[in-house]
């Protein structure tokens, strides 16, 4: 089956900068997919190849089997949701969602019909005369969708559309934009530096860091095999042992990740098990966080690590200052393939 | 259509070139050109029996600018001008500068800013005539000071050699007057916006510890205000130095700069004369400008 | 009246006084023109006027001398103006954004007929008029107004361009606009008022110029050097008066106008 979006060894160099650094990666068609990662890692950039802003440097860019490295945005199947949502101001809301058809050359009857159409599925086909100046950034965002949608393009750009936008509406937006990629049957690709976000609508991630991408995966396995150091830490924050502690509690030298949920608080005389690996050290803060609490626990050897653990009250004999037990099952080490 | 779209898209260099070549072409032959030709001009002499150009290069026309007394003198005297015109211009524009920046209330600030900026707005020769009408011998300034009695004070200055002359309206002073009235926006303008880069908190700060307002304005505005007006006197000076309509139309006898590269280039037909001194300008003012660089003028503009 | 302390950020009422003297005097000037444009004496500058009359603006309209500098004026803004606007649109257009190499001359070389005394250009402008046995004339004219002229425009929507979201324009292509279509829907309509603003400003400065059209004008006589010569012969004083009048209305109208432009533009 032909690849919806396909990237081969694609670089993008700025002076010195590798923005994206040969990556190579395949969008299958349908999917709801991620793109994560810290500012500068070169997803947005990756975005933008998608899109035809940018021109890579080397490689090329596949839209369904095609190779469009040299095509300009406007001959591509695809269409783009900005950060800003980049609605034109001097348009009305009608105008701007009717933009993509009319400068097709479709007739002017048929593109208002179909323009009120597309309002009506964002639910705001009152809005049509008004300007964009006089719209709430939740009715932009969705202005800037039904704009994109209106030209039934195969693939459908998010850049970080979420980012402007308070918590509660944040949460329904994200629920609003799985039902609607779902219904119609597109592939989305979706920029964000929120894990949480790329975690619960993705089907697939894609981590950035540097220009490269780290591991690409669906979300469970991005969270509980993590296959880098960074990946780990990005992902869901788990603790990443290295150097002589990974020796000498693992007995190899590879560095492994542990989730901060799999950590067990012991008094420091708790025996020890077979199958698991511990350590001792002092409790230097604990943060309450409703059904959960995190302990930072720092060794003798200077490591902190992050411990998860329900609230319950046992949990009152580690106090700050603590001597505890720290302790994990062998299984939840999980080996990585590089350390930072 | 789009086909030409897309090919002038997949080549942002050569766009941008058709872009600018027919203001480049326009801009390289008349206004570049002119500049060359003025600077080659400039390398050659008159022959002083056939009034005739000699087309050979030579350093005698600055030669002759640089050392012929009558003609050090021009230089000199614009040179004069300008500076007192810019201390002058200075001067009057700290206290409106400042008093726009800190004291006007939001709608006075913006009444004052319109205000300072309208004059600009107006044609540059009906200003000028204007004060020749104001300072002419029975117009207004005159009739002012003979009201108040100051009549016989007026002819005394007038008789003071070196600024004064036969009547306000051709006399040193009188060029004075109007040189400070033309440029004192320029003046004003980039002061004031230098002024308004000094935070407020600063000055609370130096009253706090014991200032009163003119201390504060003496150690503490105006030398942050300092590239402000070393920006506005930018303006003054190269526009003062090269200015040879208000000479004309407001002047002295005495002739300066502007007034002999025009005169040089009509009656006497003297190109390369009248080319070598407007070549003077150009350095004084590239000087200047290394100074007002020092002083910060280019953060201010 | 109780006397009021005066907070410490307060402005004494000898600045207040200092401050809008010195806009008085910046003022009064034109305020003095317009009046001699209506008094009735005839020979001199005599102050306070004998009377006021419309006469002489009755004689200045009879003048057929006037009404060849004014159309002269007119028509020399008029082509320098459009000059402006099409060459300082295209270098706008090449110079918002993006770098290249000699951009940084280029702006240079842009900055260079306003930073440059008038005097530097009218000389090197009747230097090269003569060195290509050229008769000085109206395109002569053309010539020395249009090279400012373009810079003005430029300035005005440069700066409204480079003030465009970039994104504006990444949408519209994303959409299935070309480039040119993206001008037509978008870059046009957001630019329009600054290239309005532009060739006002322009026509303004055109119509009042007299330091390089002295130079370049040879025998023609715009409305400013018809105005220049009149100051050293006093033929009848008050018809320049009004002459006065009636060109600094028309180069005052076009920069208010402009300046509102660029203020609405810029909200």
């Amino acid at each position: 089956m032909t690849a919806a979006i396909e990237f081969l060894d694609v670089s993008r160099v700025y002076g010195e900068v590798h923005a994206v650094d040969r990556v190579s990666l395949t969008v299958q068609a349908g999917e709801f997919f991620a793109m994560l990662g810290p500012s500068g890692s070169g997803k947005t950039t990756c975005l933008r190849l998608i899109a035809g802003f940018e021109t890579p440097d080397t490689g090329s860019v596949l839209l369904n089997g095609r190779d469009v490295t040299d095509d300009p945005p406007y001959a591509r199947d695809v269409n783009t949701v900005f950060q800003d949502y980049a609605l034109f101001p001097h348009m009305s809301v009608l105008e701007n969602v009717a933009y993509g058809p009319r400068v097709r050359g479709q007739r002017k009857d048929d593109w208002r019909r179909r323009a009120h159409e597309m309002l009506e599925l964002v639910q705001l086909g009152h809005f049509a005369q008004r300007r964009p100046s006089q719209l709430s950034g939740g009715q932009r965002q969705r202005v800037s969708l039904a704009r994109a949608l209106i030209n039934q393009p195969r693939v459908l750009l998010l850049d970080e559309p979420l980012g402007a936008l308070d918590l509660k509406l944040r949460e329904e937006m994200q629920i609003e934009l799985k039902n609607l990629q779902r219904r119609l049957g597109i592939t989305f690709v979706f920029v964000t530096h929120d894990q949480g976000e790329a975690l619960s609508m993705a089907d697939r991630v894609a981590v950035f860091n540097r220009g490269r991408i780290e591991q690409l995966d669906t979300p469970r396995t991005l969270y509980t095999r993590p296959a880098t150091a960074f990946v780990a830490r990005f992902v869901g924050g788990a603790n990443v042992v290295a150097g002589e502690l990974a020796q000498r509690l693992s007995g190899r030298a590879e560095p492994f990740a542990v989730r901060a949920e799999n950590i067990r608080l012991r008094a420091p005389a708790a025996p020890a098990d077979a199958n698991s690996m511990s350590c001792l050290g002092d409790v230097a803060d604990v943060q309450y966080h409703g059904a959960m609490s995190r302990w930072q626990v720092q060794l003798e050897s200077g490591e902190v690590f992050a411990a998860a653990l329900p609230d319950v009250s046992s949990n009152g004999d580690f106090k700050i200052g603590a001597r505890v037990r720290l302790e994990w099952s062998r299984a939840d080490a999980v080996p990585l393939t590089a350390a930072e | 259509m789009r086909a030409l779209s897309t090919f002038l898209y997949r080549r942002p260099n050569f766009y941008v070139l058709l872009l600018l070549i027919p203001p480049l072409l326009w801009f390289g032959t008349v206004y570049l050109g002119s500049l060359f030709t003025l600077l080659a001009q400039s390398m050659y002499a008159i022959d002083e029996f056939t009034a005739k150009v000699v087309y050979e290069p030579t350093l005698a026309t600055y030669k002759q600018v640089v050392t012929q007394p009558a003609n050090v003198d021009i230089i000199l005297r614009t040179l004069s001008m300008a500076i007192a015109v810019t201390i002058a211009c200075g001067l009057i524009a700290l206290p409106i500068a400042n008093y726009m920046v800190r004291y006007a209330s939001a709608r006075g600030r913006a009444l004052l800013y319109v205000g300072v900026m309208l004059p600009m707005w107006m044609s540059y020769l009906v200003k000028v005539y204007a004060w020749r009408l104001i300072l002419a011998k029975q117009g207004i300034l005159s009739w002012m000071l003979d009201t108040v009695g100051l009549g016989a004070g007026l002819d005394a200055v007038l008789r003071i050699p070196g600024i004064g002359g036969p009547s306000l309206s051709s006399s040193y002073i009188g060029m004075f007057i109007v040189f400070v009235y033309m440029w004192l926006p320029f003046m004003i303008l980039p002061l004031a916006a230098a002024l308004e880069k000094v935070p407020e908190s600063l000055l609370q700060a130096s009253a706090d510890l014991g200032a009163r307002p003119v201390q504060t304005f003496r150690t503490v505005t105006l030398p942050l205000a300092l590239p402000g007006l070393a920006a506005g006197s930018v303006f003054t000076f190269s526009l003062t130095l090269g200015d040879y309509i208000i000479p004309s139309v407001v002047g002295a006898p005495g002739y300066f700069i502007g007034m002999m590269v025009y005169q040089q280039q009509g009656t006497a037909g003297n190109i390369p004369l009248a080319a070598a001194f407007s070549v003077v300008p150009i350095v004084l003012i590239m000087v200047y400008l290394t100074l007002a660089k020092r002083a910060g003028a280019f953060d201010a503009l | 009246m109780r006397y009021r302390r005066r907070r410490w950020n307060e402005a004494s009422l000898g600045a207040r006084l200092a401050a809008y003297a010195v806009l008085a005097f910046m003022h009064l000037p034109v305020l003095v023109i317009v009046l001699y444009a209506f008094t009735t004496a005839d020979r001199t500058y005599e102050f306070p006027p004998p009377g006021l009359t419309l006469h002489w603006f009755e004689a200045a309209f009879a003048r057929s001398d006037i009404w060849a500098a004014m159309r002269l004026s007119l028509s020399v803004a008029a082509v320098a103006t459009v000059f402006a606007i099409i060459l300082g649109s295209l270098t706008a257009l090449g110079m918002a954004r993006g770098s290249f190499r000699g951009k940084e001359s280029i702006t240079v070389l842009l900055v260079l007929p306003i930073a440059l005394p008038g005097i530097i250009t009218g000389i090197a402008l009747l230097a090269a008029i003569k060195s290509a046995h050229l008769d000085p004339g109206f395109w002569t004219i053309v010539a020395g107004h249009a090279t400012f002229c373009i810079v003005i425009v430029y300035n005005n929507v440069v700066a409204r361009l480079r003030r465009l979201p970039h994104s504006w324009i990444e949408a519209s292509m994303d959409l299935g606009a070309d480039g040119w279509q993206t001008f037509r829907h978008i870059v046009l309509p957001q630019t329009a008022s600054a290239l309005l603003a532009g060739g006002m400003l322009a026509f303004a400065l055109s119509f009042d110029e007299i330091i390089v059209t002295l130079f370049t004008a040879g025998h023609d006589r715009t409305l400013p050097i018809w105005f220049f010569n009149e100051l050293f012969r006093p033929r009848e004083r008050p018809i320049t008066n009004v002459v006065a009048v009636v060109v600094m209305i028309v180069t005052f109208v076009p920069i208010l106008l402009a300046y509102r432009l660029t203020r609405r533009g810029s909200e």
